[in-house]
């Protein structure tokens, strides 16, 4: 106790910095602030700053692959508008094609159509000449056997030489023309 | 070895056994020098200093001294630490742009004040060294140098003063009064409030955790025993309490020099 009292009677003001202890306690903080401020922190600040760039690479790097891919899309979307356009011309064309063939092929059946009755009238035509023809012969024929028996000689020579017969049904033919002649001017 | 040297653990003085209760008091913050130097004592407060120092360093060297984008585990606390000082105190009070230069200065008082109030509880050697008023003084003191550099470097000599009494014509009557007032408060007082409110908390703090410690020990005798666990259990809590204080004591000490600054910087008061 008593010992006790003559410590206590010793003891400073303890909100009186001792000097040593100042000093010391200085040049802790001091050297602590040294490493830190000099080597340490700049470090860890730079390894940040590299991790905050590589990140940010990182990002840009998938921007661009986005970015990439979306031009791809696009691009692809205008070769399949392009492609499908294409394919409606190409129909178009073909349609427009058929339906010209088949035009062509219209006027063409009808061109043959039109050839084919021409050529049954002259067919037609021609027969009626030739029976006409031969119609004549007979008729001239028979009409002097039917004289020769008349006349009781033959006029056959006789027709032949003077064309009688012709010139008789000509007339008659000339007659006919134009009395088919006159009705159609009507 | 006088009295006062001598831990309550090494006497085997008990309740009931005719001797006084070995309360702490000043002389618990008095060490006899571990050796002495030509008249220089070294003390174990400065060796806790010198220690706590080395092992700030240590800590940041192995955490940041090959320093990788993709971080270890130590790296990565560190980092942690770091970041809270940097993103939750300084550019919190300063700004980002601002701040940055004071980034350096405001991680190492953080992580100097914390290591020396740590060894309040590390075991053997169990004492803050910043119930040592000279630690918290001598980092006050750096802090009201910066102070008073930035705020005369930033507002010129007459800009300064004014900066530091709060100078404003509006005012009008009552101006001189607040001129005398915001001088000693800033001037005077400011400093020593900075330093003193770190050196009470752990001064306290320490009295408290020996108080109850050498009261388990002192009580354990008879009757007492039963009061010793309590005492035992209590030290426990504080111990806890504390871890929890020099953490809390470290922040506050960066925030008050960080706003400091700020007031420096600051354009008009």
């Amino acid at each position: 106790m008593n010992a006790l009292v003559q410590v206590a009677a010793e003891e400073e003001n303890p909100l009186i910095p001792p000097i040593p202890e100042l000093v010391i306690g200085l040049i802790a903080f001091a050297i602590v602030f040294v490493f830190l401020a000099k080597k340490l922190l700049p470090n860890i600040n730079r390894v940040l700053e590299e991790r905050r760039a590589a990140i940010e690479g990182g990002m840009e790097k998938a921007e661009a692959t986005q970015a990439e891919a979306q031009q791809v899309l696009e691009d692809y979307r205008a070769q399949l508008a392009d492609a499908r356009h294409e394919a409606a011309r190409l129909r178009q064309e073909a349609q427009e094609q058929g339906a010209a063939l088949i035009a062509e092929m219209r006027a063409e059946g009808q061109r043959q159509r039109e050839e084919i009755i021409a050529a049954g009238h002259a067919q037609i035509e021609a027969d009626r000449k030739q029976a006409a023809q031969a119609l004549r012969q007979d008729v001239g024929k028979l009409a002097t056997d039917l004289a020769g028996k008349i006349v009781g000689e033959s006029v056959e020579d006789v027709a032949r030489q003077s064309r009688t017969i012709d010139r008789f049904l000509d007339d008659l033919e000339a007659k006919a023309a134009d009395g088919s002649k006159a009705e159609a001017g009507r | 070895m006088s009295a006062d040297q001598t831990l309550a653990f090494e006497t085997n003085c008990h309740i009931f056994s005719g001797c006084g209760f070995p309360a702490p008091g000043l002389h618990s913050f008095k060490f006899e020098p571990l050796f002495t130097v030509g008249g220089f004592e070294f003390n174990k407060t400065m060796l806790l200093a010198l220690l706590g120092t080395g092992i700030v360093i240590w800590f940041f060297w192995a955490a940041f001294g090959r320093a990788k984008v993709v971080p270890g585990k130590l790296q990565m606390v560190g980092e942690a630490g770091y970041d809270f000082v940097r993103r939750g105190l300084v550019y919190e009070a300063l700004g980002k742009k601002e701040g940055e230069k004071y980034v350096p200065f405001m991680v190492s008082l953080f992580f100097f004040v914390w290591i020396m109030n740590l060894w309040s509880i590390i075991p053997v050697a169990q004492f803050p060294v910043t119930s040592i008023i000279a630690y918290p003084a001598g980092l006050a003191l750096i802090v009201y140098i910066m102070w008073m550099y930035l705020t005369f470097k930033n507002h010129g000599f007459v800009g300064g003063w004014k900066n530091i009494t709060g100078y404003d014509k509006e005012l009008g009557g009552i101006l001189p009064l607040i001129v005398v007032i915001e001088f000693f408060s800033n001037v005077i007082i400011r400093p020593f409030t900075h330093a003193v409110r770190l050196f009470a908390n752990m001064f306290a703090g320490h009295l408290l955790l020996l108080m109850f410690t050498i009261g388990t020990w002192y009580l354990l005798n008879g009757i007492g025993i039963a009061y010793a666990g309590a005492s035992f259990v209590m030290t426990i809590l504080l111990t806890a309490f504390e871890l929890f204080i020099q953490a809390v004591q470290a922040y506050v000490f960066v925030l008050l020099a960080c706003n400091y600054v700020q007031g420096a910087l600051a354009k008009g008061h």
